[in-house]
This record gives C-alpha cells, structure tokens and sequence, in this order.
C-alpha cells in the first residue's frame, strides 16, 4: 500500500469569475430563502398570498435554489480544479452569462407569465394549465432551463477537455489503474477524481434533460408530436436527480482542499477513496427510479433497482467521505474557526440528510411517504446544512483576513444559530411527513398548522444567520482575489 | 410505518451527531504521528462497513418482500375483490363507487385524464395509509383491504395545478 504525507500547497485567492458565481448564488440564495419563508408563513396561515402565488413562489424556488446550488458548486469546482488542470476562464464566465440569460426568462415566465408548472416541468402539466398560463409562459420556462443547461453542458465539456488533456482518458482521472492495479500512490487527487465524476454524470444528465425540454417544447405547439407521460418522467427524474446530486459533489471538493490544510494532514486518493468515487459514478445515474416507486407501471426490476441502491448509495457517504473528515480532524489540534466548523458541519449535514433518504427510498416507507413533507425533509437537510454550508465555509475561507484572524463573535454565534435552526427547520418538514402531510400544498388542513408555525420560526432563524454569512462574505470579497495564507497551522503536539 | 421511519432517522441522525461531536471534542490535542492513527481508523472502518452490510443488509432485503406492487396485497381480505375505478381530472377525483365494506380486499384502478395526479388514501386520523400515481395512459393498480369502517379521505398526492391541494374526496368504509 502506498503511504501518503502530507505536503503544503499554498492558498490561491479566487479569480473575479469565481467570486461572481458567489455573489450570483449569495444574492439568489438569500432571495430564494425569503420566497421559502413566505411559503412555509402561507401554509401557517399567517400570511395570505393566494395558491397561485404560492406556487409561483415554489416554482421560482425550486428552479432558482437547484440553479444556484449549480452555480455555487461549479464555483468551487473550478476554483480548485484550475491548480490542477487548466481550464479556460472564458467559457466560465459564458455559463454565468448564460446562466443569467436564463434566470431572466424563468422569472418572466412566472412573474409576468404566470407559470406556476413547478421546477420539475412534469410532462404534461406545462401544456395544461387550465388556463392559468400560456403556451407562451410555459415554452419561455423550459426555454429557460435549456439555455442554463446549455450552459452547463458547455462548462463540462471543457473541464472533460482539460482533464482529458493532462490525464489522458476518464478512466485514469477516475484513477482506475490505481484502482485496479497497484497503487502506486500517484492517482490524481481527489478535487480531479470529483471532478471526473462529475463530468461524466453531468454531462449524460443535461442531455437527457435537454433532450425532454426539447420534446416539450415541440409539443407545446404541435401537440401532435406524442409523448410518452412515463418516459417524460423517467428523463425528468433523471436529469433531476444528477443535477442536483451533482452539485453536492462539486461543493465537497472545498472539504477535500481546505480541511487538510487546516490539520497538515493528506486526504489523498487511496484505493477505498478511488473506489467509492467510482461507485458513486455509477449509483448517481442508476438511483432515479426511486423517484418512480409509486409508479406502479414502471418496470418493476428497475423500481427495485432504485430501492437497493439507494442503501448503497449511502455507503461512500458515510463510510468514505464522512469518515474522512472525522480522521483527518481526530487528534489533529486543528484550530476551529468559522471556515472551518462550516465545513465539519456541513459533512456531518450530508451525512445526516442520507438517513431520512434512504429509509424514504424503501418500497414499503415510500408507500405512505412519498410526496409527504418527509421529502423535502430530507434534501434540504443535506442541501442546507450540506451543499450550502459547504459554500459558506469557502466563502468564510477565502474571506479570511489572514491565518490568525479571529472570528467576531456575532459570527460565532450565526454559527450555533445556523447550525440549531437548519435542524430545527427540517425536522419539522420530517416530522410533518411522519404525520402524513403532502407536500406542495398551498393551503394545508388545519391538523397540519403547527408544524407549519414551528417551520416559520426556525427559517427566520436560517435566513438571519444566512445573510450575516453573507453579509460577511461581501465585505471581504476584496480579501478574496489574493494569494495568502488563509488557514491556520495546528496546534503543535504537547508531549 | 410511518412512526417507525421518523424514530430510526433520529436514532441514526443522532448516531452520526455523536460520532462528529466525539471527533470534534478530541480534535485539540494534536497526535503527531498521523500513520498510527490511520491504521487505527482504517480498522475500525472496516469493522464500521461490515456493521452496517450486516444490519442494513438483511433490512434492505426484508423490506423488499412485502411490495405494494403483486397482487399478493389483495389476500390479506376475505371475500370478493371490490374494484374502484378511480379517474384524475384538474382538480377532482371520480370513483366509479365510493363505498366499500371492511375486511374485504379493494382493488383500486388508478388513472388520469390529463396531467399526473397522486391518490393517496388516508385514514380518520390523517394518516396516509397507501397510495399510487395515477397517470394519463396508464392504469396503476393498488389493492388495500380496509380493516377499520369509517370515512376516509382521498388527498392527491403529485402537484397539478393551482388547485392540487383543494383536489379531494371521500370514500365510506361500511363494517362487514
Ligand atoms: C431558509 C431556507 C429555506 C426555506 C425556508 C425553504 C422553504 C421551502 C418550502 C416551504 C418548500 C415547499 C415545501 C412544500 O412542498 O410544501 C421548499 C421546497 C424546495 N426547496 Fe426550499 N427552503 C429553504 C432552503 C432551500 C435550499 C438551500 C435549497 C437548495 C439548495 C432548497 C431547495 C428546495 C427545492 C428543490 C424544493 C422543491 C420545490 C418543489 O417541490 O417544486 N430550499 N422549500
Ligand atoms: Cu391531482
Ligand atoms: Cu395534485
């Protein structure tokens, strides 16, 4: 077995494109935040918007929070991938343009158009709206997702080139010789594996998610043009679920760079890292159908399929990355500052949020689960307190003054604070989906009311403590572009 | 089911909570010498993966042998099959009856005349107690016996429209 040390890298600022992906998904974040929070206070009965509204709010929300989580994850991506491979910074920035071309029709679709078809777009909805929105509105939506999309498929295209470039082939990004071989110890490291994976998952899911946008958007006008409602569904949960898992997989590679530097010590691809990688590149494409287990019609061995690997899936979560993180960190005299705790935390969130999923992805549980409260439940435990709080900590890490600077203590507190009411948020979501609530409903029974108003309270808790991060974050984007010291040397060992 | 998936996710959601507070808690002191450690870990991690294949393995399998799709459901009951046609529409429910008796099998033929649509039946007490999509052009069957007479609701259960949370209706389940 190869032996792995350590060996310092110094800390990069980011370049002007990185930081405009942040500010894009920070400002959008916070927007999307205030929108969940006017839903969960409609569905309290404290405001009164209207089902309309309300489901405008959930379709904006739903688009704007996957898309920013994309963004926000490509950010990282890129920013540490460039050390590693090289990486054209105009095609970049291009997907941002792109990115906000399409947040430009998504927002005229629902705002102006009225659409309210929700960001899943499930076939045929967008064309049958019972009136409540055009053609027009519904094909300016899905237009929407298909130019961000574009520009995504665009993004991964040269990162596969790149990678390709300097490693030759996928298969040695995936560091498969030293997987299958002998590990010499020289497989790439894992901000390339992650990286690779993603590619390969990315780029196959975007064109399945084109490719049924596209079908839609024909069918809108020429409804001749036939679609099978089971097939639109299965390419939807598809795209869906590799996207939004995809982004997860990006915003991690700020855990792999940024906690070793903290403790001075490898987190390197060994056989097992480079295994779970690659069974994660499988099971991300082959889990979608347990969005379909109660689809009776769907074949059958697929549905169990999805059920099995969802078990297996939570595997690398826990036993490999999750693990990781508790071993660089045990004994480590690592210093704890808010870069840091947020990247600890946000593990502990992802591994958190796999319990609730998996067990949603049995058979028997999604059968008086499914489409309750349960699910937003358990993604946006590993989204909020996983995918965005891993953001926060690269945010808090580049913004860092210099490698000594102490955090206010205003921040430490949003730190509890974030960390309690996340929680406190969904499990509420959770424990309403044990109390059978359906999800998207814009108006709930009065049974369901206080889990509603408990909800309210704990996301005003999340988006106060948010916008401090964020507030943070923008006052020290200047610190940002520059190349110091960010993380702080361990505590030396006391004999 | 539903009690029992809320407490094993706060069981293995605070078994996770501890394992990082304990790594967090013993994180100040540094250890040096980083090989040890690691040997220490890996084992440990190994036993940890074979802990969890021999836990999660037999449930993952365990709970595969009940499917809600056979037909197997319907024996729970006695007596003759009482089949429903039930037909989504933006935004109401049609049932071809919506009545039907306790402790006899009740088969449930689910479709949509337009878009996706989600029925879900739940019991007096709220609590969802079977469901399937009900979708254009295909028909999902769901077998449920009633064991309890009373009036139960049908929520829809896939968002369709600005009305999907107005979309219900009930059926009576007379005893036998
Ligand atoms: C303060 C923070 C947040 C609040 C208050 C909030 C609130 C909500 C609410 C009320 C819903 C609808 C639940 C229902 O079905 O009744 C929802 C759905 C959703 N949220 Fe959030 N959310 C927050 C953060 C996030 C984040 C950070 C993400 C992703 C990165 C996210 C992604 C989603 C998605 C994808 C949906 C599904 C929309 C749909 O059903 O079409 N949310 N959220
Ligand atoms: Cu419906
Ligand atoms: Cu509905």
């Amino acid at each position: 077995m190869a032996t792995y040390t350590y060996e310092h890298r110094p800390d990069h600022g980011a370049k002007a494109g990185v930081l405009a992906y942040l500010a894009t998904s920070a400002a959008v974040l916070l927007l999307m935040m205030v929108f969940g929070l006017l839903m969960r206070l409609e569905q309290a009965q404290w405001i009164s918007i209207g089902a309309d509204r309300f489901y405008q709010l959930m379709t904006l929300h739903g688009a704007g929070m996957v898309g920013i989580a994309a963004i926000a994850g490509a950010s990282v991506m890129w920013h540490f991938l460039r050390q590693h491979v090289e990486l054209s910074s105009r095609i970049f920035v291009a997907n941002l343009v792109l990115f906000l071309a399409g947040v430009v029709m998504i927002l005229a679709s629902v705002l102006l158009g009225r659409f309210h078809g929700a960001w899943t777009f499930l076939f045929p909805l967008p064309a049958k709206s019972m009136g409540m929105w055009s053609a027009d509105a519904a094909a300016l939506f899905m237009g929407g997702l298909l130019v961000i999309g574009v520009g995504f498929l665009l993004l991964h295209l040269d990162v596969a080139r790149a990678i390709v470039a300097r490693y030759g082939n996928f298969a040695r990004a995936l560091g498969w010789p030293q997987l299958f071989g002998h590990d010499d110890g020289k497989a790439p490291p894992p901000t390339v594996v992650a990286s690779a994976m993603v590619t390969i998952v990315n780029v196959i899911g975007l064109v399945v998610g084109a490719s049924i946008l596209t079908m839609m958007l024909v069918n809108l006008y020429v409804p001749g043009f036939d679609i099978d409602p089971l097939l639109a569904k299965g390419m939807i949960y598809f795209f869906g679920h590799v996207f939004i898992n995809a982004t997860i997989y990006m915003a991690v590679i700020a855990v792999y760079e940024i906690l070793p530097r903290y403790t001075q010590r490898p987190w390197k691809s060994n056989k097992v890292f480079l295994a779970s990688w690659t069974a994660s590149t499988l099971m991300v494409l082959f889990i979608f159908p347990h969005h379909l287990l109660m689809d009776f019609a769907f074949p059958k061995w697929m549905l169990i399929m999805g059920h099995i690997i969802g078990y297996l899936n939570t595997v690398p979560i826990l036993v490999v990355t999750g693990y990781g993180a508790l071993m660089i960190v045990y004994r480590s005299g690592i210093r704890w500052d808010m870069a840091s705790k947020l990247l600890f935390l946000s593990l502990f969130g992802w591994a958190a949020g796999a319990m609730p999923a998996f067990i949603d992805g049995t058979i028997t549980v999604n059968y008086v689960m499914h489409n309750t409260l349960w699910v937003p439940g358990h993604f946006h435990t590993y989204l909020l307190l996983g995918m965005v709080t891993m953001v926060f900590g690269f945010m808090y890490y580049l913004g860092k003054p210099d490698h000594e600077a102490d955090d206010r203590l205003i921040d430490r507190i949003a730190f509890w604070l974030f960390a309690s009411s996340v929680l406190g948020f969904t499990l509420s979501f959770l424990y309403s989906g044990k109390e059978s609530v359906a999800r998207r409903y814009a108006a709930h029974l009065p049974e369901w009311l206080p889990y509603d108003r408990i909800a309210s309270v704990f996301a005003v808790l999340v988006i106060a403590s948010s916008l401090l991060f964020v507030g943070r974050f923008f006052a020290r984007i200047g610190l940002a572009r520059h190349d110091y010291q960010r993380a702080p040397v361990a505590r030396a060992a006391t004999a | 089911m539903q009690p029992i998936a809320w407490q094993l996710s706060l069981v293995l959601m605070t078994l996770v909570a501890f394992g990082f507070a304990f790594v967090a808690i013993n994180s100040g002191r540094r250890q040096d010498d980083y090989a040890p450690l690691q040997i220490r870990a890996y084992r440990l991690r190994t036993r940890l993966f074979w802990g969890l294949v021999l836990v999660f393995g037999p449930a993952m399998i365990y709970t595969l042998m009940d499917l809600p799709y056979g037909a197997t459901r319907a024996r729970t009951g006695s007596g003759a099959v009482q089949v429903i046609d039930a037909t989504g529409y933006q935004w109401r429910w049609e049932l071809s009856q919506d009545h039907v008796t306790a402790g006899q099998p009740v088969e449930f033929r689910v479709t949509s005349a337009d878009v996706n649509h989600g029925f879900g039946i739940y019991d007096a007490n709220l609590h969802l107690v079977a469901q399937t999509q009900g979708m254009p052009g295909y028909t999902n069957t769901l077998r449920h016996t009633f064991e309890e007479p009373g009036t139960y609701k049908i929520l829809c259960m896939e968002y369709c429209g600005v009305a999907h949370h107005n979309m219900m209706t009930e059926i009576r389940v007379d005893a036998r």
